[in-house]
């Protein structure tokens, strides 16, 4: 194993007594979670007539036992052990709310489980599977993820320029960051009724208003798919340029002063300085700020939960809503669960497919 | 002569469009929190007219302020609206800034020590622990949400604030982790084997070197986090119902059921983002330098 960044020379010698005790420790901790555990099964399979009322104290157990195996490790291994403990509470923390829950959800998505009815989990193998083929609202959102996806490049292009201002000779460059930070601060939900139900209203809210003067006569923003679709684009970008100006202006920031000066001198004009100078060099920032905006993306629920609920006719559905509202109205566990594995498993294949194809890019570009 | 004046002109020129296309953009960012602001101090009438600048089309009134109990007339009477909007703020508060808490010191942990030590668990080293940690970004949460709610079900976990703050801890660490290890790169290792010569322990010099060293860029993860915690809707709706409920979960059920109450929507939202539009004005520094971080370096 090779030396370690930051080198450190332990005392070698730990005594075989201290080393049992951490072994017992973990091991007894272990001990009394599976007793806990135990006892808890066969109370409710109603074989033993005393038990607790839920999981919880093999929660507290679990949290003890891990506790034990972090403590233990100081005591059997020393130096490293105490080396091992920066990551160790992330690594076991990530374990038991992720890891855990997954193959949990792994198992209830071979499910027919729906909470509401008492008659519990019935194992149906691949049924959830076969009705999410012929789901026509799931593929749908699916493909309206990829229409959301496509937006951010429009999203990309704006904050860019907003970024090369907000970079060029201006006065109040502080005024404007903030101001352009704030749209990212407000809770989606706030944004849901600010502007989704209030400024889009249609018989008096001030886009209308401004649409009925562009000559627009009729003003609706949810009632035909398409415009419904744009609608809820424009409010995400709206939430999620801020970001996307951050990064880049970051970038930008960062940019070697001599190539710029050197351009001018050779009297390069702004768009041959942007296209062969600026834009090259900011390809991995850019980059950057593309897949982490994706990725937030991804996740995009919130506003179409409350502004449309999935409509008209599941124009507006992410994957997200969609599978809340399938659980909302079935309360199917099961279902919802396998329709969020898949999910999972074209996100995983999209994104690896995208930041290799990201990095042959950089690699071809440097 | 002529030429100067046609440069001149032509700056000139430039000039009013960057600032005109930067002056739109500030119309665009703003509006919307004027139009509410305004709107929660309108009544019924000055609604439906779509009216926009008070006092000259219309005179405000405390309206939507009155119904949440904190206009100047009801602010010392007794006021149920106001004892939920409060309840749900400190839930909101407690929540976010605990699990925001919890985030940055597992967090920061983690990133110290992959920065400055070879860890080998099975075939995980370095890289792929680093791996392990961000891809945890890429998980939806909807991925997690449904057997979260079972498993809380079954530990009595729903609806508790312990509940809330665990899985809100889970969605910031990563980000945490992300912007933390470029932090702790860019200290120089030698100060802590200055102090380990000296007889420091590890966590001695991680706590008294270094920690001081990257406080900023951990204060700046901490407020990015609180951010993401106190605007997070989707998880809470799920999990929460009456005792833990968050300030997103109460306005989101408001809309449905009060929307046409223009004045009190307007009041609560703008309640809702109130502190975090007074966290951007005064803490932009830290809260670009955070979402910055990762910017650069990719």
């Amino acid at each position: 194993m090779e030396r370690d960044p930051l080198y450190v020379v332990s005392p070698s010698y730990i005594s075989p007594k201290t080393k049992r005790f951490g072994k017992i420790l973990v091991w007894s901790s272990f001990f009394l979670m599976s007793i806990i555990g135990l006892i808890q099964i066969l109370y409710n399979l109603e074989k033993i007539n005393f038990g607790f009322n839920n999981w919880r104290p093999l929660l507290y157990s679990y949290i003890l036992w891990a506790i034990a195996i972090g403590y233990s490790r100081v005591l059997i291994y020393g130096e490293r052990g105490k080396r091992n403990l920066f990551i160790f509470p992330a690594v076991m923390f990530i374990i038991s709310i992720v890891i855990f829950p997954m193959l949990f959800g792994l198992y209830i998505s071979f499910t027919d489980w729906n909470l509401s009815s008492l008659d519990g989990r019935k194992f149906n193998g691949l049924d959830n599977f076969y009705q999410m083929m012929s789901d026509p609202y799931y593929w749908n959102s699916l493909k309206n993820m990829i229409y959301y996806i496509l937006a951010v490049l429009v999203e990309f292009a704006i904050a860019f320029l907003l970024a090369l201002l907000l970079n060029s000779q201006i006065k109040g460059r502080k005024f404007f960051r903030v101001v352009f930070l704030i749209p990212l601060m407000l809770s989606p939900v706030a944004v849901s009724w600010m502007v989704g139900k209030s400024m889009l209203e249609q018989r008096f809210g001030p886009v209308a208003n401004f649409a009925r003067w562009l000559g627009w006569e009729t003003p609706t923003f949810f009632s035909s798919p398409e415009i419904a679709r744009l609608t809820m684009m424009c409010m995400d970008a709206w939430t999620f340029i801020p970001l996307m100006i951050i990064m880049l202006l970051a970038g930008l920031q960062a940019l070697p002063k001599e190539v710029l000066e050197a351009a001018k001198v050779d009297g390069a004009n702004k768009w041959t300085m942007f296209k062969n100078i600026i834009f090259p060099i900011m390809l991995p920032v850019s980059l950057t700020t593309l897949v982490i905006r994706i990725i937030f993306k991804l996740k995009l629920a919130d506003i179409i939960i409350i502004v449309t609920a999935g409509g008209p006719g599941g124009a507006t559905d992410s994957v997200t809503s969609f599978i809340v509202r399938e659980y909302r109205d079935r309360s199917n566990v099961g279902y919802g669960t396998l329709l969020s594995f898949v999910y999972l498993i074209l996100i995983i294949i999209f994104m690896t497919i995208l930041i290799r194809f990201v990095n042959r890019w950089l690699q071809r570009a440097s | 002569m002529v030429a100067k004046g046609f440069i001149m002109k032509k700056e000139i020129f430039e000039k009013i469009l960057i600032y005109g296309i930067l002056l739109l953009w500030t119309f665009i960012c703003l509006f919307p929190i004027y139009w509410t602001a305004t709107t929660s101090f309108k009544t019924a009438a000055s609604v439906t007219q779509g009216l926009l600048i008070p006092w000259l089309d219309f005179e405000p009134a405390w309206k939507g302020w009155k119904n949440l109990g904190l206009s100047p007339d009801t602010i010392f009477t007794e006021s149920n609206p106001r004892e939920e909007f409060l309840a749900r703020f400190f839930n909101t508060a407690f929540i976010s800034s605990t699990a925001s808490g919890l985030a940055v010191i597992m967090g920061s942990f983690a990133a110290y020590g992959l920065s400055r030590f070879n860890y080998k668990f099975g075939f995980m080293r370095n890289p792929d622990i680093s791996f392990f940690f961000l891809s945890q970004l890429i998980l939806p949460p909807v991925v997690l949400a449904l057997p979260v709610l079972v498993l809380y079900r079954e530990l009595d976990l729903l609806d508790t604030h312990i509940g809330m703050i665990l899985i809100y801890t889970l969605t910031v660490l990563p980000i945490v982790i992300w912007i933390m290890r470029d932090q702790f790169n860019a200290v120089p290792i030698e100060l802590e084997e200055a102090a380990l010569v000296d007889g420091a322990t590890v966590w001695g010099g991680f706590f008294k070197i270094v920690f001081p060293i990257v406080l900023p860029g951990l204060a700046s993860a901490f407020i990015l986090c609180l951010i993401l915690c106190w605007n997070e809707y989707f998880l809470a709706a799920l999990i929460t119902s009456t005792d833990a409920k968050t300030m997103p979960v109460m306005v989101a059920s408001q809309i449905s059921s009060q929307s046409i109450k223009w004045w009190n929507m307007a009041a609560i939202s703008l309640a809702l983002c109130f502190p975090l539009i007074v966290a951007a004005i005064f803490l932009e520094r830290y809260i670009v330098k955070g979402m910055a971080a990762g910017a650069i370096k990719g």
